[in-house]
């Protein structure tokens, strides 16, 4: 039988959810960079044409749902990587919940941020 | 039946000169998510800067835009996210045990496209900085 190679615990869903993530983050992702630097250009970005996007809820749904999916797949491919490189006990535990609170601001500040585009002051 | 083979410690980057096409993949796609991540924090501490107000956003966003250096990181940026796409699409299937055979050669294949998506955006990824 071939012998087990993988960082993710075995019967874990973080190696699901990893993949699950990739598949919508490879096509959003591409979308992203086609949209932001071949039919508008970096350098002609400004606040109003951020906010004309961000105004429509199917683009704003979407870069929410990205930012989310984005923050999961790259700290939880870093928590792999750490655990990877021999992360084990309490450093382990320290390391957990330290990428947990810096996922959470940056969603938080990503949402606010998406907020401010789209008009909206609840956050 | 499927067959098993020793190939020891990834990990262990001295043994460098041995690495096969699929442990490099796993070492750039580890190295490509590493900046992707990076770059995801300082991408929205940046563009937090709409939070104070639009000439604060639009002023920031276009006085980084005008550096060459930001440019050409740019360029850089893309070149890792093609890469991690196309190995993360290379990944996939091989989960999904499709072209298992040709994973070498589907490496080769995403760092040949990322070469040629990466040089030909070139052009439009400098246009106005000089």
């Amino acid at each position: 039988m071939a012998e087990r190679y993988s960082s993710f615990q075995p019967g874990g869903r973080r190696w699901l959810w990893q993949r699950i993530t990739a598949a919508f983050l490879v096509v959003v992702l591409a979308f992203h960079f086609f949209l932001l630097h071949f039919v508008y250009h970096a350098d002609e970005v400004t606040f109003a044409l951020s906010s004309a996007r961000m105004e429509s809820w199917t683009y704003y749904s979407l870069m929410i749902l990205f930012l989310i999916t984005a923050t999961f797949h790259g700290v939880n491919g870093v928590y792999n990587a750490l655990i990877n490189q021999g992360l084990t006990g309490t450093k382990q535990t320290v390391v957990k919940w330290t990428l947990v609170v810096a996922s959470a601001i940056l969603i938080v500040q990503g949402v606010r941020t998406a907020n401010a585009w789209a008009g909206i002051s609840i956050l | 039946m499927s067959q098993s083979y020793n190939r020891g410690l990834i990990e262990d980057f001295g043994r460098w000169r041995e690495f096969s096409a699929g442990m490099w993949a796993w070492v750039f796609h580890k190295f490509t998510g590493w900046v992707l991540v990076g770059y995801l924090f300082t991408h929205i501490a940046v563009l937090s800067t709409a939070l104070a107000g639009e000439a604060a956003y639009t002023g920031t966003i276009q006085t980084l835009e005008g550096l060459l250096v930001v440019r050409i990181l740019e360029v850089g940026l893309l070149a890792v996210a093609v890469f991690h796409i196309l190995n993360g699409l290379r990944l996939l299937m091989v989960d999904l045990g499709i072209g298992l055979e040709s994973q070498d050669k589907s490496f080769y294949a995403s760092l040949i496209l990322t070469g040629a998506i990466t040089v030909a955006s070139v052009p439009t990824f400098l246009a106005g900085a000089f």
